[in-house]
């Protein structure tokens, strides 16, 4: 060990943690549980292959191709395989449709259920106690915290993921699409759209 | 456990949702090696998914809300690490390995990586029909097990309608005892604000949990 502590006299609760789990990644590779190597894989994965552009370009599909968007209605699984640049979708996803009259958002009350093959491990407020509370019961308040205001009319329907089915919402094609392409519009399309707690944008905020 | 902090659909008192713009994968490095190390070990099939989250309920409360998310599956890990004799506290405590490990049936190498990035099949083939079919009006039961379980307190005893079957799954209230799958058929049910929340809920709004045949009752 060096003479001189590594971090500020008043170091962090992080670091402390950081100091915490290499002793545990240490102690369970000793003993032979656990490769390095296969850490380091998943991490990457993690942090460079998966997140929302996976999603993102399943909606896109849906919105351009009709017979796409109802076989991702009917089984989320099978449809979102079927694309061959989404490989890594387990089983049990279902897609819910965003339309005039029905706005869907999506919740793990008991801890953090959330399809992270398709949007990527969840942000720290879907993990939260604020958002696991209030999401069940306060909607518009929580939706309005993400800037999003509903009109009064359109119903709110709340999906609990309390078993090991996962919800990915399909939110509605913004308005001024027309004719676009799928990348093009992939690129409108927001992880907070896909949790339901936003929309996706719009041209103009694309631009 | 069941009736803990973890279950907080429908509490006041947690204040604002703070998103956070550009929000890193991890925050900070041990993060990314603590799911790391929870998937790497969940690989070994030495306890199941809900095995892992019932170690997070039964963390102390006061615990449990003090702690961020990823030190929270540091705890639970390094409990269940003892609980299943796998490492021992002075272990823990020393940070380094005092005694050899004992064998195990699977290790995950990073060539095994990709299974693990693909999330698992949960269903199960069913020994009888399901019970309820879609539209059928079912009541919540009124369940208070000590032990896990995925009913959550605001939604028993409360009446809502099957919105879809959604196969036979491994019933998370065995499994997390180690008591086998149990395999039981899984519902989507919707109930309106009002039936959860009271009279003066949006009438707007509707919530669905994902319920386990065991849960209900035909209302």
């Amino acid at each position: 060990m060096p003479d001189t502590p590594s971090h500020p006299p008043e170091h962090s609760e992080l670091s402390e943690m950081d100091v915490r789990v290499r002793a545990l990644e240490s102690l369970l590779t000793e003993k032979g549980y656990v490769d390095p190597a296969a850490l380091d894989r998943i991490v990457e994965a993690h942090e460079r292959e998966i997140g929302p552009h996976i999603g993102a370009r399943i909606v896109a599909r849906a919105w351009v191709d009709p017979a796409f968007k109802q076989r991702l209605l009917a089984d989320a699984t099978a449809a979102a395989r079927s694309l061959g640049h989404v490989s890594r979708v387990g089983s049990h996803l279902i897609a819910v449709e965003n339309t005039p009259s029905v706005h869907n958002l999506v919740v793990c009350t008991l801890c953090s259920c959330y399809p992270w093959e398709v949007l990527g491990l969840p942000p720290v407020w879907y993990k939260s106690a604020p958002y696991r509370s209030r999401a069940v019961i306060d909607p518009r308040g929580v939706l309005a915290e993400f800037g999003l205001t509903l009109p009064p009319e359109t119903a709110i329907r709340v999906w609990d993921s309390t078993a090991e089915t996962r919800f990915l919402v399909v939110p509605m094609r913004p308005a001024g699409t027309e004719g676009w392409s799928e990348d093009r519009l992939a690129a409108l399309v927001t992880r907070d759209s896909m949790v339901g707690t936003g929309l996706p944008k719009s041209p103009a905020e694309a631009a | 456990m069941t009736n803990s902090i973890h279950d907080m659909g429908g509490m006041h008192g947690f204040g604002r949702i703070a998103p956070e713009a550009d929000e890193p994968v991890f925050h900070d490095r041990w993060e990314g090696r603590v799911l790391a190390l929870q998937r790497a070990m969940g690989y070994t099939r030495l306890w199941t998914i809900d095995g892992g989250r019932a170690s997070l309920e039964a963390l102390p409360p006061l615990v449990y809300l003090a702690s961020s998310y990823y030190e929270r599956w540091l705890y639970g890990l390094e409990n269940r690490l003892v609980q299943h004799a796998l490492v021992d506290a002075d272990e823990l405590a020393a940070g380094r390995a005092l005694r050899p490990g004992v064998r195990l049936n699977r290790k995950l190498t990073a060539a095994d990586v990709e299974n693990v990035l693909t999330r698992g099949d949960y269903a199960r083939p069913a020994a009888a029909p399901p019970r309820f079919r879609v539209g059928e009006r079912v009541r919540t039961r009124n369940i208070n097990p000590p032990t896990h379980t995925r009913l959550p307190r605001y939604a028993r005893g409360k009446l809502g309608t099957i919105e879809a079957v959604r196969g036979c799954h491994v019933f998370p209230d065995s499994a997390a005892l180690g008591h086998g799958e149990n395999p039981q058929w899984l519902y989507t049910v919707v109930f309106s604000g009002r039936e959860l929340w009271g009279e003066e809920a949006d009438p707007t709004l509707s919530v669905s949990i994902e319920a386990f045949e065991p849960y209900l009752v035909a209302a």
